[in-house]
C-alpha cells in the first residue's frame, strides 16, 4: 500500500476502509480455510461413528418375519421375539385370541413383561401396565399404548410384519 | 453492537477468574531467538503434534478395537468394515513413525546446537525419556492387529534380549557358587522376563491384553508426566541458543516474540505437517497382513520397523562374526554402552560449557548419526 501511491494522495478516510476491508478478506479467507480442515475432519470421523447406527436401521428394516412353529404357543402364555433390533411380545390370550405387541415401554424405553398370571402387560422400571388384548395402556406413567404388528397363524408358524 | 458487548462480558468474566490477560502478557514478552539455525526449533512442535494426533486417532480406534482373542477380528472390522476405518487406522500408524522421524531429528539438533549444556541437562534426559517410551509404544502398539507381521516382530522382539541375559545370569551364577551361594535360578533369568512380558511361552492372546494395556494406560500417563516437566523446562530456560550464536555480542543477537509471531509460524509448519500426514495416510493406506498361526512359518522378508532397524542389523552382525552367545552378549553390551555415552553427554561434555564449539562432542555425535544410519541401510540392504 505505501508504494501505491504518494502519502499526501491518499485520501486518509479511503485508506482507512481499504486496509479493513484487506484485513477483513483475511479474517474471511482464514475462517473459510479453517471451516473447510474441520469438515474434511469431521465428516470422516461422523461417518465412522454412525456406521454401527446405519447397521442397526438396516436391521430394523425388516418388514415381515416367520416365527416357526410359534402357532403351538399354549392358550394364556406368551413369547419374546426380534423384530427388527426391538423386542416384541407374542401372546396367545385366554379368548384364544393372539396379538403382537412392540415390547418397548412407550413411557422411557423399558423392555416390558407379560404376566401370565394376573393377565397384564408390566414395566419394572416405573409400573406402567397395559392390556395384553389391545397393547393400551391403563395404569401408571405410558403416555400411548404399545405398537401393534400384524399377525397371521399358519401351519408352519406366525407371521408377523408391520401393520 | 450488542454480540460484541457480550463477548466482551463474557471475555472479561473469565479473565478475571483464570487470567487470560496475564497469560497473553507473559507470552508476548516471552521470546524466541532468531538465527541461522532457528528452524531447528520447529522440530518439537512437530513432535508434540503428532502426539496430539495420536491421543485422538486411539481414542477413535479404541471405539472398535477388541483386546485379546478377538483382536484380529476387530481390526479387520475397522479396516474394511467401519467407514473411514482404514483411513483412522492409517493414520494412527503413519503419524506414529512421523513423529519417530520428527523426535530423531529433534533429538539430534539439541545435540547438536549443545542445547543439553547446563542448565538444561534434566531437559535432555527428560527428552531420552520421551523417545524410549516413544519405541515402546511402536513395539506395543505392532502388536496389536495380531496379524502375522505383528506375532514375529513381537516374538523376536521379547526373545532378543532373554539369551544374553541367560549368559550373564548363568556366568553371576557362577561366581556366587564360588562364595557359596546358590542362584540357579539366575541362569533362566532372561528368559523368565520375557515370559512374564508375554504372558506365557509363545505370543497369545494375553500379550494382547498386557500390550494393549501397556499402550492406552501405561504409557499415555508416563509419557503424559515425563512431557509436562519437558514442556516446563523449556518454558523455564527459554529456547537454548547455538554456542556459535552465543559467541555474538547480546546486542548483535536477535529475537522474536512468542506471541502472536512465533506461534503463527510454529501453527504454519503444524499445518505443513498435518497436509504430509493426511496425504500419505490416504494415498499409501496401512496394510493388513493374515491373522497370525503359531503353527505357520515366519514369512520370508521379515524385518522389523526402521527405528529398530539399526540395533536389528548390529545384532545379527555380531551373530555371524562371533557365533553363538557371545556374538549377541557384544551387540549389547556395545548398544548399552553407546546408550550410556550418549545419555550423559551433558555431564561429561564440559569444554562447550564455555560457550567455545566442542569439537569432541561434535564428532561423537556425527559418528552415532553415522552409525544408525549406515546400518539401517545395511539392515535393508541385506534383506534382499
Amino acid at each position: 500500500m505505501k508504494s501505491q501511491a504518494k502519502p499526501e494522495q491518499i485520501n486518509q478516510e479511503q485508506g482507512a476502509t481499504e486496509s479493513v476491508t484487506r484485513r477483513t478478506f483475511a479474517r474471511i479467507a482464514v475462517g473459510a480455510a479453517g471451516l473447510c480442515y474441520a469438515v474434511m475432519a469431521g465428516y470422516p470421523i461422523y461417518k465412522y461413528l454412525y456406521t454401527p447406527v446405519e447397521k442397526a436401521a438396516k436391521e430394523s428394516a425388516v418388514k415381515e418375519i416367520l416365527l416357526k412353529d410359534a402357532h403351538k404357543l399354549p392358550v394364556g402364555s406368551g413369547m419374546v421375539f426380534k423384530f427388527g433390533s426391538r423386542p416384541a411380545w407374542l401372546i396367545h390370550n385366554d379368548d384364544n385370541t393372539w396379538i403382537a405387541l412392540d415390547a418397548v415401554c412407550t413411557h422411557l424405553g423399558c423392555t416390558v413383561k407379560y404376566e401370565q398370571e394376573k393377565k397384564r402387560i408390566y414395566c419394572e422400571c416405573h409400573g406402567g401396565v397395559y392390556d395384553p388384548h389391545s397393547g393400551k395402556n391403563i395404569a401408571g406413567p405410558p403416555p400411548k399404548p404399545l405398537k401393534q404388528y400384524k399377525i397371521q397363524i399358519t401351519d408352519s408358524g406366525v407371521i408377523v410384519s408391520r401393520a | 453492537m450488542q454480540i460484541k458487548t457480550c463477548a466482551k462480558q463474557i471475555y472479561s468474566w473469565c479473565d478475571e477468574r483464570i487470567g487470560i490477560t496475564e497469560l497473553l502478557e507473559f507470552a508476548k514478552k516471552k521470546a524466541v531467538p532468531e538465527h541461522k539455525h532457528t528452524f531447528w526449533y520447529y522440530l518439537g512442535g512437530i513432535s508434540l503434534l503428532f502426539f496430539i494426533i495420536q491421543a485422538f486417532t486411539g481414542a477413535l480406534l479404541l471405539i472398535y478395537y477388541r483386546p485379546g482373542p478377538d483382536a484380529y477380528e476387530s481390526v479387520r472390522q475397522i479396516t474394511y468394515e467401519i467407514k473411514f476405518g482404514w483411513l483412522i487406522r492409517s493414520i494412527h500408524s503413519w503419524a506414529a513413525n512421523l513423529m519417530l522421524v520428527a523426535v530423531f531429528v529433534h533429538m539430534f539438533s539439541v545435540y547438536f546446537m549443545k542445547a543439553y549444556r547446563r542448565p538444561r541437562e534434566i531437559g535432555w534426559l527428560s527428552g531420552l525419556i520421551l523417545l524410549l517410551v516413544c519405541m515402546i509404544f511402536g513395539f506395543s502398539g505392532y502388536l496389536l492387529p495380531m496379524d502375522e507381521l505383528a506375532f514375529f516382530a513381537t516374538k523376536v522382539g521379547l526373545e532378543i534380549p532373554a539369551a544374553p541375559l541367560n549368559a550373564v545370569g548363568e556366568l553371576i551364577a557362577a561366581a556366587l557358587s564360588i562364595i557359596g551361594i546358590k542362584a540357579q535360578w539366575l541362569g533362566s533369568i532372561g528368559s523368565d522376563i520375557s515370559s512374564l512380558i508375554r504372558g506365557g511361552f509363545e505370543v497369545n492372546e494375553y500379550t494382547v491384553q498386557r500390550f494393549f494395556s501397556l499402550h492406552v494406560i501405561v504409557l499415555p500417563a508416563v509419557f503424559l508426566a515425563v512431557l509436562g516437566l519437558h514442556l516446563y523446562l523449556v518454558q523455564k530456560h527459554g529456547n537454548a541458543v547455538p554456542p556459535s550464536e552465543e559467541a555474538k555480542p547480546i546486542e548483535q543477537r536477535k529475537s522474536a516474540p512468542f506471541f502472536p509471531n512465533f506461534l503463527m509460524r510454529d501453527l504454519a509448519a503444524w499445518l505443513i505437517a498435518l497436509n504430509v500426514l493426511i496425504l500419505l495416510a490416504a494415498m499409501f493406506p496401512w496394510d493388513l497382513g493374515q491373522p497370525a498361526d503359531p503353527l505357520k512359518p515366519a514369512p520370508a522378508g521379515i524385518h522389523p520397523e526402521w527405528y529398530f532397524m539399526s540395533s536389528f542389523q548390529v545384532l545379527k552382525a555380531f551373530g555371524q562374526w562371533f557365533p553363538g552367545i557371545t556374538g549377541e552378549i557384544l551387540g549389547m553390551i556395545l548398544f548399552t554402552a553407546g546408550l550410556v555415552l550418549w545419555t550423559l553427554i551433558p555431564f561429561y561434555d564440559n569444554t562447550s560449557a564455555s560457550g567455545k564449539r566442542a569439537r569432541r562432542a561434535t564428532w561423537f555425535g556425527l559418528f552415532t548419526l553415522a552409525v544408525l544410519v549406515l546400518t539401517t541401510i545395511w539392515g535393508y540392504l541385506a534383506l534382499k
